[in-house]
């Protein structure tokens, strides 16, 4: 089983964010970045799904040189091989255009699966694994909360509906998968994982090297802000029946939390 | 790469992308695992034995050992890193894999024979089997020299006789490495293991700092060990000393963990707690403390780091690593206080983890050398004049 899986270094979730004066980025001083949340429940699916069948995991990541620590803390969990796009203007890169350079090096590599995390924490495309689905020709499914392999030629995955509900599918390989959170417990970095990290394989390839056509971005941030925190207090008047009828119908209806 | 948490002055570049994936993946698993169970252990006065797995599993026993013993095999530097992430949590959490690592795997490993090292190394790395060091006697704590336990010749080994004070991991121990003079006066150190007759080790109970850790007495009552226990490859003092200056250097970074806790939890809290209309970090007053515990903590990372190179090449002195275990200790003991000073009153209160730092201090500021006796390691160092005898 050869799986890939598809990481993204973030900002982390304990960051403070800070806008750059220009409007169109967030200052990265101070800024300690990490491996996407849902692409680490990738990567821990794709090494327990390896170590009950076999195979090897490659991680691949899209990036300046920082994201090699992303790379590098997979290869420490227990991923065989990594490959760095190495791309410092990435982040001006839309969703389609990141996804056609990551086809250009995956095309020929004859992965059964591709796993990717659901969404990313910054930009939050949620796109990724299907457009790679699309443009690699192959099986997809997204939202998947478990996995399993029927056959090596079938996978069946779990996927998350609305309203609690969940369904599962079988789905030919190869496919593209995105993984939802909370679906397994990633596991750290053991010590001697770390050790052997060094001794793996990490290819770095530079993007503007790939000679790659129609990749420029089709899409450009305009402007970066904060959203306003805003308070509104409501007296709900009447006997106490209608209070209480008024504040089921906010808590169903507008806060829905019932 | 880049180290998470406080790092004022970038001194992340100074390490290899190992050492950082090690600090990541100790913090990671310290913030979501032991974090949330350490204060009600400290409370209850209970070692979170259900971790003990867990830690080894990660590899955090015998971190800087060879693999071939099932150990990480990492730096120094990694090492020290390791045990600033641990003490972070808590210092009884750091002695414990302390402890194991350089008070019982370390003599085994130094001083050990073949034989030793691939029965007990491997056991010990894994978990599956604890371990205790016995030195300290209750009449001889900073003059280990003095020591009163004996190992006596018999014919198929020795038999040892005596008593040790303040042993971390003591009662939930299956093996002891038990420091004891022969009959000519020189200290042997002894691989005992805790079911043999004759060894007790009761739970010294009543302590109000490192609760979340054992401690024991260990008591040696006609015990009788097979000759190929006795560890080989040391005789005197420089024994258990050399021991202890593996187990100073993790406490010299650890220390320094507790107090980035300290600042980290201060420093939140001034930003929030709103008096006279606005934020007490806006008052100078707290600006000094916060200061001063920021420029303290970044001295001592410097110092931790500098004597983790110097280790890791070998050339580290046991004064240097005096100074650092000394420093790093006083500078949180120092936090703890400035720490509390800017929670006010909620400073004592369960809920912020300074007051429960703040009591383990107490312990590390004493054990493994007394700041005095460091003093006085470094004064004779310069004046070559040894002032403690």
């Amino acid at each position: 089983m050869k799986i890939c899986v598809l990481i993204k270094q973030v900002p982390d979730t304990d960051s403070v964010i800070k806008i750059s004066n220009d409007q169109k980025s967030i200052e990265m001083e101070g800024i300690t970045l990490a491996t996407n949340e849902s692409d680490s429940y990738a990567l821990e699916e794709a090494l327990l799904l390896k170590e009950d069948q076999g195979g090897e995991v490659t991680v691949l990541s899209l990036g300046g040189e920082s994201c090699q620590q992303v790379l590098k803390d997979a290869l420490a969990k227990g991923a065989d091989k990594a490959i760095h796009l190495d791309d410092d203007d990435y982040k001006d890169l839309d969703i389609l255009s990141a996804a056609k350079v990551m086809v250009n090096v995956l095309k020929d590599k004859e992965f059964d699966i591709i796993f990717s995390g659901l969404q990313s924490d910054d930009i939050g495309n949620a796109q990724l694994g299907l457009i790679m689905a699309e443009l690699l020709d192959t099986s997809h499914a997204s939202l998947v909360m478990g996995t399993e392999i029927l056959d090596e030629k079938t996978i069946k995955v779990k996927q998350e509906l609305e309203g609690g509900w969940f369904q599962w599918s079988e789905l030919d390989l190869p496919a593209s998968i995105t993984i939802q959170s909370g679906l397994n417990k990633p596991r750290y970095a053991s010590l001697r994982g770390i050790m052997m990290m060094k001794r793996k394989p990490l290819e770095s390839i530079k993007v503007s090297e790939l000679n790659l056509e129609n990749t420029s971005s089709k899409s450009f941030v305009h402007k970066l802000y904060i959203p306003q925190k805003t308070k509104e207090t409501v007296f709900i008047q009447g006997s106490a029946d209608q209070v209480v009828d008024g504040l089921i119908e906010k808590l169903t209806n507008e806060i829905k939390v019932l | 790469m880049k180290l998470k948490g406080l790092d004022y002055l970038n001194i992340s570049e100074h390490f290899s992308d190992e050492e950082i994936l090690v600090q990541h993946s100790v913090r990671d698993y310290v913030d979501s695992e032991l974090q949330p169970i350490i204060e009600e252990h400290f409370k209850n006065g209970t070692f979170p034995a259900e971790k003990i797995k867990e830690m080894a599993n990660l590899g955090l026993l015998g971190i800087n050992l060879p693999n071939k013993y099932g150990c990480a095999g990492l730096s120094h530097t990694a090492y020290g890193l390791a045990c600033q992430e641990l003490e972070r949590c808590d210092s009884g959490i750091r002695s414990f894999v302390s402890v194991q690592g350089s008070l019982v795997m370390y003599p085994i490993f130094a001083f050990g024979s073949d034989e030793q090292k691939e029965n007990w190394l491997p056991r010990l790395a894994s978990g599956d089997t604890i371990g205790c060091f016995g030195l300290t006697e209750p009449d001889y704590g900073s003059n280990p020299g003095g020591m009163i336990t004996r190992a006596v010749k018999t014919k198929n080994g020795y038999t040892l006789n005596g008593s040790k004070m303040w042993i971390t991991n003591g009662s939930v121990a299956d093996v002891a490495i038990v420091w004891a003079k022969t009959e000519d006066e020189v200290i042997h150190g002894f691989i005992v293991e805790t079911d043999r007759d004759g060894f007790d080790a009761p739970e010294m109970k009543n302590k109000w700092s490192l609760r979340a850790s054992v401690t024991a007495e260990l008591i040696l009552e006609n015990v009788e060990i097979p000759e190929e226990n006795m560890l080989p490859g040391v005789s005197g003092l420089k024994g258990p000393l050399s021991c202890l200056t593996q187990a100073r250097y993790g406490i010299g970074w650890g220390t320094i963990g507790a107090a980035m806790a300290m600042y980290e939890t201060a420093l939140k809290y001034a930003n929030e707690r709103i008096q006279f209309g606005k934020s007490i970090s806006s008052f100078q007053m707290t600006q000094e403390k916060l200061v001063w515990i920021l420029s303290e903590i970044t001295k001592g990372q410097l110092l931790a780091m500098q004597a983790g190179r110097n280790k890791d090449r070998n050339v580290l002195r046991h004064q240097q690593i005096s100074m650092l275990k000394r420093n790093n200790t006083w500078v949180a003991r120092e936090t703890a206080r400035l720490a509390r000073e800017i929670l006010g009153a909620n400073g004592i209160s369960g809920e912020y983890p300074i007051m429960r730092h703040m009591m383990n201090i107490e312990s590390v500021y004493t054990y493994e050398g007394t700041h005095d006796m460091h003093t006085l390691v470094l004064g004779d160092d310069i004046t070559g004049i040894p002032a403690y005898r």
